[in-house]
């Protein structure tokens, strides 16, 4: 971030000596650090984040879910997007976790915010925020019976009769 | 004695009255004044605004007053997408009309769901409450929403004053699963 009062290279350096090998990769695609974390420790290293005097990245901007159905054991990634505003920082956690038990801790504890963000990962993705005060659908209608944004369903709506899928592209 | 001919009025001998039926008459009064409920989500509903705006002008046609209480309203405007999740409110709406009643949908995803041929939108409002006229466009312009409503307008002046109580309607009633208190 060019504004930054703080590099990437520092925030990086400073993470890794706290955190050692659970810092499992890190890339930096547009100038913006991104961290991938085994999924058990993504808890502990954004509370530290949070609460380290130096980075004080304490400002959720963004949670999300993302879908790679080809990645065995690695089915889904849960993206966190969290922003020093103290040090106009931003920093990417990426934690993946298997389709078999697709679970990760809930970080409302640390961002109030973070609230309907998991549950609207969890309506579109069916990602388990275990520790969630209230995991249910957000934006979907209470009684659908999927995770519409897996890749394994279909986008278009399918009771449509009256398309050609040579003609639309279905 | 004057005659009732192709629907037009005639005048006896110009002596200051004139004949028609009840059906006419009450048709006529009920296309000048009604009172329409717009149900606006997107951008046909800002064409919408337009078309009630002073360069185009409902008012023009008795619809000064839009009813944002569907009790009072015979009209329901429906311009804009429907997502599954508000299908339910709108068919509510829709039951809370009194009748005599009419469904105008204005645009592209209200008549088909458009462009969102997705999971999460409604593929046309006509697959929960029966539509009267469909207006094309994405979204139309004030002189289409303008032609949905003169066309609005032709079928409630030829309706029957005791529509509600046919079989027909009855049965189309039936066919969307919506109750009706008329035996």
């Amino acid at each position: 971030m060019s504004n930054s009062t703080i590099t990437n290279e520092f925030a990086l350096a400073r993470l890794s000596a706290k955190f050692g090998d659970k810092i499992i990769s890190s890339e930096t695609p547009f100038d913006l650090l991104t961290i991938e974390v085994p999924s058990a420790d993504a808890h502990e290293i954004i509370q530290w984040l949070k609460e380290d005097e130096v980075l004080k990245v304490s400002y959720l901007t963004n949670l999300g879910g993302v879908h790679y159905p080809t990645d065995k054991d690695r089915e889904f990634a849960v993206v966190y997007h969290i922003h020093s505003l103290v040090n106009n920082f931003r920093i990417r956690v990426k934690a993946f976790i298997p389709l078999g038990n697709p679970a990760i801790a809930t970080i409302t504890d640390i961002f109030v915010g973070a609230n309907w963000m998991e549950r609207e990962t969890f309506d579109f993705y069916g990602i388990i925020f275990t520790g969630h005060p209230n995991l249910k659908r957000i934006l979907n209608e209470e009684d659908m019976d999927y995770h519409p944004m897996r890749k394994e369903y279909q986008l278009e709506d399918d009771t449509r009769q009256d398309k050609d899928n040579r003609f639309f592209g279905r | 004695m004057g005659k009732i001919t192709d629907g037009k009025v005639e005048t006896i001998d110009y002596q200051g009255f004139q004949l028609t039926t009840l059906d006419k008459a009450i048709g006529a009064a009920r296309a000048n004044s009604m009172w329409p409920l717009p149900f606006a989500t997107s951008c046909c509903g800002i064409e919408y605004m337009a078309t009630m705006g002073s360069n185009y002008d409902l008012a023009r046609f008795g619809m000064e007053r839009m009813s944002f209480s569907p009790r009072q309203a015979d009209l329901l405007i429906v311009a804009g997408t429907i997502s599954k999740k508000l299908a339910p409110i709108l068919r509510q709406v829709y039951e809370q009309m009194a009748e005599p009643k009419w469904v105008l949908s204005v645009g592209a995803c209200a008549s088909s769901g458009g462009i969102f041929d997705t999971y999460s939108v409604l593929q046309g409002i006509d697959r929960i409450i029966p539509v009267d006229v469909y207006v094309p466009g994405c979204p139309p312009r004030p002189e289409q929403i303008i032609d949905g409503i003169m066309n609005i307008h032709a079928l409630v002046k030829q309706e029957s004053l005791r529509r509600r109580y046919s079989d027909k309607y009855k049965s189309m009633l039936n066919d969307y699963n919506i109750e009706t208190d008329v035996k």
